[in-house]
């Protein structure tokens, strides 16, 4: 399969994205620059961390505006999957491609530590390779990391099941020493209503390898690779019964 | 002329900065403050006439300047 991993001005987590989805999962992965206006022939994208444009005005909020992300629109309405992480997942929710926005963290520092993440539905291209009632021990790295969506927006998520990620204690419960920014009901990662679209501010990528601590993050692209090819699968059945 | 821009937290959103503000006012020595809001101010230097302006920055501070999500804004031009 092939992943486009799109690079900013200030992207600084690219390489470990293309490392990961090239190097460990063996897939095809290419950089796509932000003036690009096609997304080529990728079956998946990436929006990965970094500081994109210096994350001046409000984090995120410029790159909505490079040329790319018109492409990524469209190929997310078309049912096309893509994650964004960290910075990605603040590029996707100024974009409109997800509901809410990310601010401050509630301690007003940058966290840098691992954490633990509850699972809250396995039914996504995104979550559907991680074992039920597991959690996931993946880093977090960000100073504005904190979800905030209204009341109506927060029911619209919890009633679709939108709601894939939530700080967790190690034995998996949602507790305010477990939430590292502050985030609305301990919220690390969500999906759009499509469920085509995540975003999470964990970094899935640094936890992708044993050698780096852990491989949990790596079910997370598992589940995206699965979920392609099934499609792919499905494509082919269709194409020999014509 | 100048579009002056000023961008303020929602009420509903954590505004850690805000709260840190007022603590140092406290510290200082400061009694009676209520609250404190940090937000952003903006200058757009602009030619042409106010009232053509007037609905473009509206667009602008709804779509870009600020982030209707999470704040709230107001702006003059003059």
């Amino acid at each position: 399969m092939r992943f486009a991993v799109l690079q900013f001005p200030g992207s600084n987590c690219d390489q470990d994205c293309v490392h990961v989805l090239g190097g460990v999962l063996g897939q095809q992965a290419d950089y796509l620059w932000h003036k690009e206006e096609s997304i080529g022939d990728a079956d998946a994208v990436v929006v990965p961390g970094g500081f994109s444009y210096g994350d001046y005005l409000r984090t995120g909020s410029i790159a909505q505006f490079s040329p790319v992300m018109n492409a990524v629109k469209a190929f997310a309405d078309g049912g096309g999957l893509v994650i964004g992480i960290c910075n990605g997942f603040q590029i996707l929710c100024e974009s409109g491609l997800l509901p809410g926005a990310l601010v401050r963290n509630r301690s007003l520092q940058f966290r840098c530590e691992h954490v633990y993440l509850k699972v809250s539905t396995a039914d996504s291209p995104f979550t559907r390779e991680v074992p039920e009632g597991k959690l996931l021990r993946v880093p977090i790295a960000h100073g504005e990391g904190c979800y905030f969506a209204d009341e109506a927006t927060l029911a619209g998520l919890q009633a679709n099941d939108q709601i894939l990620f939530q700080y967790a204690t190690e034995a998996g419960e949602l507790t305010d020493e477990a939430n590292p920014n502050g985030s609305v009901r301990n919220i690390a990662g969500i999906c759009n209503a499509g469920r085509n679209v995540c975003g999470m501010m964990p970094h899935p990528e640094r936890a992708s390898e044993n050698i780096l601590g852990g491989e949990d993050g790596r079910l997370i692209f598992d589940g995206m690779l699965r979920h392609l090819e099934t499609a792919a699968g499905l494509g082919q059945a269709a194409v020999a019964e014509a | 002329m100048k579009a002056k821009i000023v961008i303020t937290p929602k009420k509903a959103v954590l505004d850690p900065q805000g709260k840190t503000v007022q603590a140092a006012l406290e510290q200082m020595g400061h009694d009676g403050v209520k609250a404190v809001h940090v937000g952003k101010y903006l200058e757009i230097e602009l030619e042409g006439d106010a009232e053509a302006w007037r609905p473009k920055i509206d667009e602008a501070c709804h779509k870009l300047l600020s982030n209707p999500v999470i704040e709230d804004y107001h702006f003059t031009i003059e």
